[in-house]
């Protein structure tokens, strides 16, 4: 099954959705920031980030589940939790503070890790220590 | 947070964000998975080699992808981090530990998750909108 063809074809969607960070303007807290700011500055460029993100996996999903399996692996492996519970709610609202505080989600953050911004080189760390308390808090 | 304030990209942003699309697509064609970037750093750290390996790969392509467009273009993509640097460790801890819990980011529950019309999803998607802009408007005009 093309094992070797692995981290390649994974560096070459990451290179794909890392350029597509930073031609969007994703990549830029500032912008991120000036989105959240509604009653301020509003830079309303995001949403068309989301939407165009959105509407072509949307497309592109469709037109890839008529095969039976992924090129690279043995099976679709999608996500089966339908419950929408405290974790998943009382996380996102997590997750949306530290977002409205640094203008950073962890794609942009790792994209932005190269260019050495102090601010970068404290949140990354930082973001890696939280999914790992989280992995901890979820199996209590 | 005295940021400065950006400009309306309107076209570049739609063009990026179908980049963005386009990667979670392929990553879906070939790996059979949702393109979250919270989970593939969470699968890069733990889990069996196989599944390790491509997601290491598919970070070191979100790092490099600046320097390259830095190379093509002669300059630095423009970008202004905040200055605080307890305010942005805080903030990654909650950005970490909020994904973590709520198994999702912009990407796995925003751009994948509504492009699978996943309920879920769009239930995570509203409440860290909501706490973002209620975050930054405490942070930009209440304090």
């Amino acid at each position: 099954m093309a094992t070797s063809l692995r981290p390649l074809a994974g560096f070459v969607a990451g290179l794909l959705f890392g350029f597509g960070l930073v031609i969007s303007g994703m990549a830029d807290p500032a912008k991120v920031l000036s989105f959240l700011d509604v009653a301020g500055t509003w830079d309303p460029s995001l949403a068309f980030v989301m939407a165009g993100a959105s509407v072509t996996a949307f497309a592109g999903y469709r037109l890839v589940w008529r095969r039976e399996r992924p090129i690279l692996m043995a099976r679709f492996d999608l996500p089966s939790a339908r419950r929408i519970d405290a974790s998943l709610l009382g996380g996102a609202a997590l997750f949306g503070m530290g977002w409205g505080i640094g203008g950073f989600c962890p794609g942009p953050a790792w994209s932005a890790l190269a260019l050495g911004a102090p601010g970068t080189l404290a949140f990354v760390p930082a973001m890696l220590a939280g999914l790992w308390i989280a992995r901890y808090a979820r199996r209590i | 947070m005295d940021l400065p304030p950006t400009d309306f990209t309107p076209y570049l942003s739609l063009l990026g964000g179908a980049l963005i699309g386009l990667s979670a697509v392929l990553v879906m064609a070939l790996f059979g998975r949702i393109a979250g970037i919270s989970g593939i750093t969470s699968g890069a750290v733990s889990g069996e080699p196989a599944e390790r390996r491509w997601r290491v790969a598919f970070l070191l392509g979100l790092v490099v992808a600046p320097l390259l467009v830095w190379a093509m273009a002669g300059d630095a993509p423009s970008q202004t981090v905040p200055g605080s640097l307890t305010a942005m460790i805080a903030a990654g801890l909650l950005v970490g530990l909020g994904t973590g819990l709520g198994s999702g980011c912009t990407s796995g529950h925003g751009v994948c998750g509504l492009a699978r019309l996943s309920p879920r999803s769009g239930a995570a998607v509203g409440t860290f909108m909501a706490t973002a802009i209620l975050t930054v408007f405490v942070l930009r005009h209440v304090l």
